[in-house]
């Protein structure tokens, strides 16, 4: 069954969306990930979406969902690489995804992970 | 048959009246202005004639919708194209067409001057078809001169909202005039490609050039703002007036989390502080 | 390229094929990449809502001539339940449980013009346009 693959880095987790996304392999990936995140006690998950030429609420949803998610496991979500012309679809659409962390590219988004995990640990101290 | 008299007389007398509508033509062009050369224009009659020529032949009635007479629109649409980048006037380009009816209705009162009924059928049809024919090259004039407009006005947009490369990783976008959302378009979609193009973090929006913040500037601000986020990079509005304070706090616009500055030096260097502070880490 | 069309919206599948045809059609008419996606993104929301509220149903689009400009038409039509509460569907977060909330109001905003005709048991068409 088609599935999206989750790479591994280090305590991060970085799945690459690039195929049109549908109900089941959205499904499966939830299921995935929410798994791989426990099993690695993962910290942060990036998705990288800068091959998508197109996000419409479905994915939106998706995305935020995710975050969620994830964030009940323990950890940051950052979504990355958006292209200019889907954001500002996105916007027109009146889609924001306030709840979502974002970053210019998968470079970037674990640098930005990296800041709040570490001041997530500061605060703990 | 009747359309087969207009397409007789055509072929017949076809030089005659190229010649007389050249003539014509040249005449009726503004002297000394010399834009189109005496060579083009023999070209351009020549052209015409033959294809007007070919569709009278085979077009059932002198419907210039009709498939025939595509070959006709087609080249008619091109003079139109080429007068309006050259800066014609409409009626100038017009002419064209229309200079064409006399030395046509010359040459079929010469083949069938005798009976008077005929003629009049003749021209009549002419008329309708020639007058079809101008009408649609001024059209096709109109929507060039309306092309060009729009793109004289895009690029107009774009150099009056230059993105500008600040330091590292900081862009600031100095917004002069008002700001609808047709600029609001053109602004997001340079500011957005810059960010991708110069990886920057921040973008610093001034709006001191912007005369008044009422809801719908302040929509369009905070579209671009969100845009920006969706893409990760952070957003600080500058040059915030006392009047667009108060205004913004009556309008109750909420300006989610943005920071604002009185100026873009204060945006500068809070902008610095915040890529610095990254980067030290 | 000829000027209308229609395709099948009974899958998932279908709504990934349906915006592939919407993207092919938007590029031969020469929209800008932002004008691009606004109606490849309307068509998704419109296309999904077709297949899952609507119970499946179609997209027929048309290349359509204005006075001095062309553009792209598409209606989308299923036999559903139609929608009862049409000034609840078309206000912005509203949902039925399948996710109706954001595509009616956000086809709308990408869209030049937006028609919308429904008839509760008697299907839903959703009509927009895209000018260049």
């Amino acid at each position: 069954m088609e599935r999206i693959p989750i790479l591994r880095m280090g305590e991060f987790l970085l799945v690459t969306i690039q195929v049109d996304m549908h109900d089941q392999l959205a499904l499966k990936l939830q299921d995935d990930l929410t798994a791989a995140i426990q099993k690695h006690a993962s910290k942060g998950v990036l998705i990288d979406i800068s091959t998508l030429e197109m996000v419409d609420s479905f994915i939106g949803r998706m995305v935020a969902d995710i975050s969620g998610m994830s964030k009940i496991l323990g950890a940051e979500t950052i979504l990355v690489g958006m292209q200019p012309a889907v954001a500002i679809t996105l916007v027109e659409l009146g889609l924001s995804l306030p709840g979502v962390a974002t970053a210019l590219n998968v470079e970037r988004g674990m640098a930005l992970l990296r800041q709040k995990i570490d001041s997530d640990g500061v605060d703990e101290l | 048959m009747a359309d087969a008299t207009m397409s007789n007389v055509l072929k017949k007398s076809g030089k005659e009246i190229q010649a007389g509508w050249a003539k014509d033509l040249a005449a009726a062009l503004p002297a000394g202005k010399g834009r189109i050369s005496a060579i083009e224009l023999e070209q351009q009659t020549g052209e015409f004639l033959k294809l007007i020529t070919a569709a009278a032949e085979h077009a059932k009635a002198s419907d210039i919708t009709a498939s025939d007479f595509k070959p006709v629109r087609e080249f008619l649409e091109g003079v139109s194209r080429s007068r309006a980048a050259q800066g014609f006037t409409s009626d100038e380009t017009a002419t064209f067409v229309f200079s064409f009816k006399k030395p046509f209705f010359a040459a079929l009162k010469a083949e069938m001057g005798k009976d008077a009924d005929a003629l009049a059928e003749q021209t009549w049809k002419a008329t309708e078809l020639l007058d079809s024919l101008g009408l649609h090259t001024v059209k096709t004039f109109q929507k060039s001169r309306e092309e060009i407009i729009n793109r004289q006005q895009r690029e107009m947009l774009e150099l009056s909202t230059p993105v500008v490369k600040l330091w590292e990783g900081i862009l600031a976008l100095p917004m002069i005039g008002t700001l609808d959302s047709a600029r609001t378009q053109v602004v997001m979609e340079s500011l957005l490609q810059k960010v991708v193009d110069t990886g920057a973090q921040i973008a610093i929006l001034d709006i001191t050039g912007v005369p008044t913040v009422d809801t719908l500037v302040a929509q369009h601000l905070l579209k671009t703002v969100t845009a920006l986020r969706l893409m990760g990079a952070e957003c600080i509005i500058s040059g915030v007036r006392p009047q667009i304070a108060q205004t913004i706090v009556h309008l109750g616009v909420d300006l989610q989390g943005v920071t604002t500055k009185a100026n873009l030096a204060d945006a500068l260097a809070l902008a610095l502080k915040r890529t610095g502070s990254s980067l030290a880490k | 390229m000829s000027s209308s069309g229609e395709a099948p919206l009974r899958s998932e599948h279908d709504i990934v094929l349906a915006r592939q045809l919407v993207r092919k059609l938007t590029q031969e008419l020469g929209f800008s990449l932002v004008d691009q996606t606004k109606m490849v993104t309307a068509a998704s929301e419109l296309a999904r809502n077709t297949l899952i509220y609507g119970r499946g149903g179609d997209m027929h689009w048309e290349v359509i001539s204005g006075s001095e400009r062309r553009g792209l038409k598409l209606k989308f039509a299923d036999e559903g339940p139609g929608i009862p509460n049409l000034d609840l569907a078309m206000t912005d977060g509203w949902t039925s449980g399948n996710g109706l909330g954001m595509g009616l109001t956000g086809a709308k905003r990408l869209s030049n013009e937006f028609e919308l005709d429904t008839k509760v048991g008697g299907g839903t068409r959703v009509t927009i346009v895209r000018w260049k």
